[in-house]
């Protein structure tokens, strides 16, 4: 008999969105119901995931197809979390824009299920299933505000070059497939040994379609244009929860089923690694959109991710996932900033409507301040500490250019970093912005200020969790 | 007369898969164009899978190629009603006017 409580948290989930669809049926203007429903159902499943999962070392179910592990449930909460709180803080927008719909919680269900597969796969259908599943609920969701060009737009582009990336990645798949005999990661990693042209063809094409759905340069250039069409809510989901699961994806084939092979991929993350910090850098200093700028922003920090998993060790995958979970709180607060930028019903995301913001809303910029400081790794702030176990594992791997090429980027990004905070409390003052916010927006803010400004106290809580995953 | 073994499939499928990726990039006309190429990429994935299976004698790769079509479908339908959305919105799904998002 399987252990089928290791994968309760699925199973709710997906009986839940069959309720919510059933219920979104029957019971007229349920949207408010639904949302509420649907943010407890991710509350719930977080709490299940934790009971059942988080002690667990590692076992595999299904025919080894599915693992649960340390990094698996973690992930997996850090994804429930986020997804909650994408939900609570987004209500507001989507009112004002007549967003507000039964289907717009549960297509966040539906891509929560797909991501909660891709992470707990240890086979490269379960893997493939749960891509397409994150996947194809995400296009909808860029889409939404369907009666709108820039979204329609942002919806079409997406789904041309992450279907793209999926084709990519299948290639790979079945090459993979064909050289090793076996769809399992496990079985793969024991036949992977042998140094074929074939096989790195294999790994390239995977590798690839990995690093379009993480947005790593060359493969970005989707990144921008769906960050600023889709609506801001999407956007902030999109920058935060997707990223754990692809980061979680790649982790795991790179360290699981190519393990022996990483004198082939380690040279290709460490390029990927350097181009997108330096891109992320130097891209983003013309940028007069928030969004955009937040886009190529993401690009830069997934390129300090990946330089923690080109080490090839523990410690390495460790640092990169502390720097995923400081990032996407970084992130949370800097949208909440975003979508309290709100006047007469309107809602701005232009750097220039930023301009004065400290003479009106003195801790609303106060928070931005320490937010974009810390996205800038500015000590004694989260992001510093996020930056320095990534540079305190690839010197420790003497991999002394990485270390040197991501200083440098640093110092590019904090250029423009440093502008916004310039027009904030130096430029011209505009109107006021509306200040009858959400209680919930107000907490997300207030919490992931504070998480940020005062990490330095507690570094080790998140260290003690993360320390404990042991993928090699 | 030639023994057609597995070198020929996953050769088929690599040309398959080449005219698939040509198609999306130098394609400057119709995104409907677009979608085909995608449906010939992951058409050539399940050629590549169904030579590897028969000739490893293992029953995964058919089982793969199962799922592959299904979601295949369902990405298809998607990206049509995208399409459909976008040309509502727009009047045109020439590729070389989508570009109102820049910068």
């Amino acid at each position: 008999m399987e252990n089928f409580n290791l994968i309760l948290p699925e199973i709710f989930i997906a009986l839940s969105i069959m309720f919510l669809l059933i219920l979104g049926v029957f019971k007229k203007d349920s949207s408010k119901l639904i949302f509420n429903t649907s943010q407890l159902i991710l509350l719930i499943t977080a709490v299940i995931t934790i009971n059942e999962t988080f002690s667990v070392n590692r076992v595999t179910l299904f025919k080894d197809s599915v693992v649960i592990d340390q990094m698996s449930s973690l992930m997996k909460i850090i994804t429930l979390l986020g997804a909650f709180l994408v939900l609570t803080i987004s209500t507001n927008y989507l009112k004002t824009f007549k967003l507000f719909k039964i289907e717009y919680p549960v297509l966040v269900l539906c891509s929560v299920l797909g991501m909660m597969v891709m992470i707990s796969s240890n086979d490269l259908i379960v893997f493939y299933m749960g891509l397409e599943l994150q996947s194809l609920a995400l296009y909808v969701l860029a889409t939404f505000n369907r009666d709108q060009l820039q979204s329609s737009e942002a919806g079409l582009k997406y789904f041309v070059l992450s279907a793209l990336s999926s084709g990519l990645l299948l290639y790979g798949c079945s090459l993979i497939y064909g050289f090793s005999g076996s769809t399992n990661f496990d079985i793969i990693s024991n036949q992977l040994n042998s140094n074929e042209y074939v096989l790195t063809f294999g790994i390239v094409f995977i590798i690839v379609g990995l690093a379009f759905k993480i947005s790593a340069v060359p493969f970005h250039m989707w990144a921008p244009d769906v960050y600023q069409g889709s609506p801001t809510s999407v956007t902030l989901f999109f920058t935060m929860v997707p990223k754990i699961a692809a980061l979680t994806v790649f982790i795991r084939f790179l360290y699981v089923p190519f393990l022996n092979l990483i004198d082939q991929w380690q040279m290709i993350i460490v390029f990927l690694s350097i181009a997108s910090m330096l891109f992320g850098a130097i891209a983003a200093i013309g940028q007069t959109n928030i969004k955009r700028l937040i886009a190529y922003s993401s690009i830069g920090h997934i390129g300090y991710t990946l330089a923690g998993l080109a080490t090839g060790t523990n410690e390495g995958i460790q640092s990169s996932i502390v720097y995923i979970s400081i990032y996407i709180i970084m992130n949370l607060a800097l949208f909440s900033c975003l979508l309290m930028l709100k006047r007469n019903n309107k809602y701005y995301e232009d750097i220039d409507d930023l301009s004065g913001l400290s003479k009106n809303h003195p801790l609303l910029s106060l928070s931005l301040l320490a937010i974009l400081f810390s996205l800038a790794g500015i000590p004694p702030l989260a992001g510093f500490f996020a930056k320095f176990y990534i540079f305190k594992a690839v010197i420790e791997q003497s991999m002394f250019f990485l270390a040197v090429v991501g200083l440098l980027s640093t110092v590019v990004a904090a250029f423009y970093y440093l502008r916004i905070i310039k027009i904030i409390y130096f430029d011209e003052e505009k109107e006021k912005y509306d200040e009858d916010h959400s209680i919930w927006l107000k907490f997300s803010l207030t919490f992931s200020t504070i998480l940020i400004l005062l990490y330095f106290i507690f570094p080790s809580q998140l260290i003690d969790v993360v320390s404990r995953i042991n993928i090699i | 007369m030639t023994e057609i073994g597995l070198g020929h499939y996953l050769t088929l499928g690599a040309i398959i898969f080449s005219i698939g990726i040509i198609g999306i990039f130098l394609n400057r006309k119709n995104i409907i164009v677009i979608l085909m190429s995608i449906e010939l990429i992951l058409l050539a994935v399940n050629i590549n899978l169904v030579a590897f299976s028969i000739f490893l004698g293992d029953l995964a790769g058919q089982v793969f190629t199962l799922f592959i079509l299904t979601v295949a479908a369902a990405e298809a339908a998607i990206g049509l009603a995208i399409i459909v959305v976008y040309y509502r919105n727009s009047g045109t799904i020439r590729v070389e006017e989508i570009d109102k998002l820049k910068g």
